[in-house]
């Protein structure tokens, strides 16, 4: 089995990377942080992937995407499953002030997947097979009050993967939407957390079973899909006067 | 967010640091505002106060391997791996590792904080005997590699330190070949302590070797218990095993833990094992771990949680000793369910470390007003046998009981002073035994 990762040290996709590497998966790593995907990569290594290896990349430059994409192909060959994992939880009021900083949080956790998915797609579609997954949010599902430019962000790639899983699927490439609820992460780690609360684990083990039997969208933990549900389902002239 | 340890008392307000690297760590060190009282933590399954603070430094992100020396059968991890994680890296290899407590889910960080002893400590010693080398962060956010050779003192402090000389970053572990992970085990029933003693020593060239003790029984059969004895089986399949196990979803009422029920779950365990003598194998995973396959077993005790009482009686006088505190527990009619009897080797060199040749009990108790004086008397006996109870499971001993235990606490204390002059380092237990 050969995987892709993108956005590889994040908390999500460490933990996703180590259920693969116990199945002894070859393994592409691309992430920002050349020492933390180093670490990854010996971690990794002792827990079982014989093959690995990795790619430095900065998401928000967009012309060294091709590059990235190409070198990850020239290693694996060819792709089973490629998860999209990077992102960045945007500062609401920072984003709020200062476009510039919106237009960043939106090319981190929107425009740079879609590059990436862009390349991805190309590829899965000229192999005809693999799986694409991507970790969007539960907060795509509808724009709150504390976090719409993320919201926003995220809601633009589980649209675009909607009309991409149709378009891939006379290829025999499935597409993933994966909508995290909250997760005890790094990247969360100044926030109150309560009994919502999910670990980078759990979730790491729902996205590898998606992915194994081919589900299109993926609420992790499962209650978020009714949550959200509910969410969707309070009127408008409520849900404006609501802040949560 | 509300913190408390295995036996969910005491609880405490904290706030938890995530570090994800040490250069994380080290910038949390050198942050001013976070000097006061931290402690750091691992899989928070001690039992006590001895990870609970203010402040505590999390390692469930330093959770990384960082190298494997096949020639010499050594792992080099962060602190927050787990037991369990290593074995699973390790079983594949055909190694194991030489000490192993009662639950996997601990990590390597906590392990050597609590130098944690096994079924196998009259045999092989504790955890940190197999110890190379830890990475420490100090309180001045300086990075020291300690083994028995470089800083070898602060060495044998953190080894079995509580945490109080500074945050473990990561540690080279030695690891043993095994033949096999089944363990070839054998059940011996004995009618009473005596007889369970005699039955320790009869086979003490045996690896594995751990008692449970009906503490219910009275009069004749004061004592009556279950030697269970095992090694490491010549050859069969080494697997890695991972069992899904049930859990406790929420905490139950704690009288259905009472003297009853725990007497009925006593004869029948008794029972089962009343014929024995018959050697059957065993995984592992079921032999190490039993607990491991009930999940946050720790809720059955209810919300006001529980206590383990843990100590070491030295040598020759610890069968009067130990049969002294079950009868004071019998007669108190507290009713720990089910204790576990060990011997002990040797001890060794780290200041702190818990065990010391001589014969360990460890005992539950459900939370309830009247246990602490219960256990404020069996604190004299034990000091009075020259006993010690272990840091690990502690929640309420004074500072008095911990100081007549552990007599190398000052040589302890002058190297805190020298690594940690401000007493950044600093855990409610700390506080209350005197130690900081």
């Amino acid at each position: 089995m050969k995987v892709l990762i993108i956005g590889a040290t994040s908390a999500i996709a460490k933990a996703t990377a180590r259920l693969y590497a116990d199945r002894q998966a070859e393994l592409f790593l691309i992430g920002r942080n050349e020492e933390r995907l180093g670490e990854l990569l010996t971690d990794l290594k002792v827990r079982g992937t014989n093959q690995i290896g990795h790619q430095v990349l900065d998401v928000t430059r967009q012309k060294e995407h091709i590059a990235a994409i190409q070198q990850a192909y020239d290693f694996l060959v060819h792709v089973d499953v490629a998860l999209i994992c990077h992102g960045s939880l945007s500062d609401q009021e920072t984003c709020e002030q200062d476009y510039e900083m919106a237009e960043k949080e939106i090319t981190i956790n929107g425009l740079s997947v879609i590059s990436l998915l862009t390349l991805l797609a190309k590829k899965m579609k000229h192999q005809r097979h693999g799986s694409l997954a991507v970790i969007t949010s539960v907060a795509g599902d509808r724009g709150r009050q504390p976090n719409f430019v993320y919201g926003a962000a995220k809601s633009m790639v589980s649209t675009y993967l909607q009309g991409l899983r149709g378009r891939l699927h006379p290829f025999n490439v499935h597409v993933v939407d994966i909508r995290p609820g909250l997760v005890d992460s790094p990247m969360t780690s100044h926030l109150e957390k309560g009994p919502l609360w999910a670990s980078p684990e759990l979730v790491a083990k729902k996205i590898v079973n998606g992915i194994d039997n081919k589900r299109h969208t993926i609420y992790t933990p499962g209650y978020w899909r009714i949550i959200m549900a509910a969410v969707r389902f309070i009127p408008e002239i409520l849900f404006k006067r609501m802040n949560f | 967010m509300e913190l408390h340890g295995w036996g969910r008392y005491p609880r405490v307000n904290a706030e938890v640091l995530e570090p994800i690297n040490s250069e994380a760590l080290q910038k949390i060190l050198a942050g001013k505002e976070s000097k006061q009282f931290c402690i750091p933590r691992g899989a928070g399954r001690s039992y006590g106060d001895s990870a609970l603070a203010e402040k505590v430094v999390s390692s469930r992100f330093l959770d990384s391997f960082i190298a494997v020396d096949d020639a010499n059968t050594l792992i080099r991890c962060g602190a927050g791996v787990t037991l369990d994680n290593i074995l699973k890296v390790c079983i594949p290899k055909g190694w194991f590792l030489p000490v192993l407590p009662g639950t996997k889910f601990v990590t390597i960080g906590g392990a050597i904080a609590a130098d944690i002893h096994g079924k196998n400590h009259h045999c092989d010693g504790s955890f940190c005997d197999y110890v190379q080398e830890l990475t420490l962060a100090s309180a001045s956010g300086e990075v020291l590699r300690c083994s028995r050779s470089n800083n070898s003192n602060l060495f044998h402090a953190t080894c079995g330190g509580m945490g109080l000389t500074g945050i473990i970053i990561d540690a080279t572990v030695r690891l043993e070949n095994v033949p096999s992970v089944l363990i070839n085990r054998k059940s011996l029933p004995a009618s009473d302590l005596k007889q369970c003693f005699e039955l320790i020593e009869e086979y003490n060239d045996k690896k594995y070797s751990v008692a449970w003790v009906d503490c219910l029984s009275t009069g004749k059969s004061l004592g009556r218990s279950v030697l269970h004895i095992g090694e490491h089986a010549e050859e069969g399949v080494s697997s890695y095993r991972n069992r899904r196990g049930l859990s406790i979803p929420f905490s139950t009422p704690s009288f259905l833990l009472n003297n009853f029920t725990m007497r009925m779950f006593n004869s029948a365990l008794y029972n089962l094992h009343k014929k024995g003598g018959e050697t059957y194998t065993a995984n592992y995973d079921g032999y190490f771990f039993p607990l491991d396959y009930i999940r946050n077993w720790n809720r059955l005790y209810g919300l006001r949680g529980f206590l383990q009482y843990q100590f070491v009686l030295p040598g020759d006088s610890a069968l009067g000793g130990l049969l002294e505190i079950l009868k004071q527990v019998s007669r108190a009619g507290m009713g720990s369910s089910l204790a576990v009897l060990k011997k002990f080797g040797e001890g060794n060199k780290n200041l702190l470390s818990f065990p010391q040749e001589g014969y360990t009990l460890a005992l539950d108790f459900k939370r309830e007003k009247q246990l602490f004086p219960l256990l404020d008397e069996l604190d004299a006996v034990i000091i009075d046998y020259g006993g010690r109870h272990y840091l690990a499971k502690d929640a309420r001993m004074s500072e008095a009981t911990f100081k007549a235990g552990y007599p190398e606490w000052e040589q302890f204390q002058k190297i805190k002073e020298r690594v940690d002059p401000s007493n950044v380092f600093s855990s409610l237990q700390s506080r209350r035994i005197g130690l900081t």
